[in-house]
């Protein structure tokens, strides 16, 4: 009995061990294919979500009323009163010769109907919105998704709007008094983003000068 | 295993033996991203390209790796060519790729994958291996889009509606609107319309292979009736 089980341990290691090493081996083909999978296509990638970012900024911002790079001028904030977010939030910020033009600010409403919305928002250096695109939601299909522009033009609605006009009491969905539609059926989603707009505003408001002078930093 | 006939194969895949219908695996992608027919068959189509790749991969290397240790090596394949393919996704079809979002990682988790790695390549030749990954995929893909299409035209009165995001921006025209003025049906796009229509299809596909083999067993019948 003894003479059995001292034969078979070596022979039992062996095969632990060889079997590891297969397992070692694949382990490292597959790490070889995807790093050089990833090495090879990550300029692509990068430069597709760079114009992807792009494409969204325009949306808000002329493209001709400005002249840095405002892909790379990007300044990171956080505050979860007013943008909703303990974690950094990018800020992209327009100039024209070294002056500032307009900011992209990213915000979040928490308190959407299925969880957060994050908001791309543009606002002029004047402090008037020159425009608000969801960029993510989890809202009722058909009807809190009306905030999408591809649903309806609802979100149209805050172009030109400030802190000023209208004033701070009709900042609200119309059933709340104030000058923003609801939709039909949800009342809750819309009221969460007019919120977050106005709440971007008055953090804009307090540190406008702070936002477009802080050096450049990387997105995060 | 290994003597099944193409054809056989084929069948298998595309309906006998389809992942989605009969199979049932992959239900979490099959029941979420099969809100519109293009995300149907951009999901299917990388499930299809990992099917087959991961297939022929489990075949080629079936007899070096020994029995104890097949599962992690087929995992390790699989996660490696899934990962390798959002990687391209990303690259080469970057608007899809955020569109379809966690659903490309979690292509990994298909069940389909892993068992038909396991239940029929490591037993059988590259070529059939192959084969049967991509009728698979095929059958998958088919029954995505099926599920897709319903939906989408009931949800929304739409069919191939972000066409350009899986075929550029030339295919923007391809959106078919059945009626500009239709007010969707939200339960078709929800998670109840998932599964009710993936039910009906099964229940579909059911009553058709019912209806075959009650075709099959009348006619020696009738052929029986007439030699009289």
């Amino acid at each position: 009995m003894t003479d059995q089980s001292t034969n078979k341990d070596p022979s039992l290691l062996r095969s632990a061990l060889v079997a590891a090493g297969v397992l070692a081996l694949f382990g490292m083909i597959g790490v070889g294919l995807v790093a050089s999978i990833a090495s090879g296509t990550a300029k692509r990638i990068a430069e597709n979500e760079r114009l992807a970012t792009l494409r969204n900024l325009h949306e808000l911002i002329d493209e001709d009323t400005y002249d840095n790079d405002i892909f790379t001028d990007v300044t990171n904030v956080a505050d979860l009163q007013l943008l909703g977010s303990r974690d950094p939030l990018p800020v992209y910020r327009a100039r024209r010769e070294g002056g500032p033009v307009a900011l992209v600010m990213t915000a979040i409403a928490p308190d959407g109907y299925n969880g957060r919305i994050k908001l791309l928002i543009g606002i002029d250096y004047s402090g008037t919105v020159r425009g608000v695109r969801v960029l993510d939601h989890h809202e009722t299909p058909g009807l809190g998704d009306g905030i999408e522009l591809e649903k309806s033009n609802w979100i149209l609605g805050f172009v030109d709007k400030s802190l000023t006009s209208p004033v701070k009491a009709k900042w609200a969905v119309r059933k709340d008094g104030g000058i923003f539609d609801q939709f039909t059926g949800a009342t809750i989603t819309p009221r969460a983003v007019v919120k977050a707009v106005r709440h971007a505003l008055e953090y804009y408001e307090l540190r406008r000068d702070q936002l477009f002078t802080v050096n450049p930093e990387i997105a995060k | 295993m290994s003597d099944v006939s193409h054809s056989q194969i084929v069948r298998d895949g595309l309906w006998v033996n389809n992942p989605a219908f009969v199979q049932l695996l992959g239900l979490c992608p099959t029941l979420a991203v099969t809100s519109t027919v293009v995300n149907a068959i951009g999901l299917g189509l990388a499930t299809t390209l990992t099917l087959a790749s991961s297939n022929a991969m489990v075949s080629l290397v079936r007899n070096q790796v020994r029995n104890e240790i097949r599962i992690p090596v087929f995992v390790l394949i699989i996660a490696s060519i899934v990962t390798a393919i959002e990687l391209l996704m990303n690259a080469f079809f970057h608007d899809l790729y955020n569109v379809l979002g966690i659903f490309i990682p979690l292509i990994v988790t298909n069940c389909a994958i892993i068992g038909r790695a396991e239940a029929f390549a490591s037993k059988t030749t590259v070529d059939r291996a192959a084969l049967d990954g991509l009728m698979m995929g095929f059958g998958f893909t088919a029954a995505l889009v099926m599920l897709g299409s319903m939906r989408e035209i009931l949800g929304t009165g739409t069919l191939f509606d972000n066409a350009e995001l899986l075929f550029g921006s030339g295919a923007a025209g391809l959106t078919v609107t059945f009626n500009p003025d239709y007010g969707g049906f939200l339960l078709a796009l929800l998670p109840p319309g998932a599964f009710i229509g993936l039910g009906l299809l099964i229940a579909g596909k059911n009553l058709i292979d019912a209806r075959i083999t009650a075709r099959a067993r009348l006619a020696p019948k009738t052929g029986a009736a007439e030699a009289a």
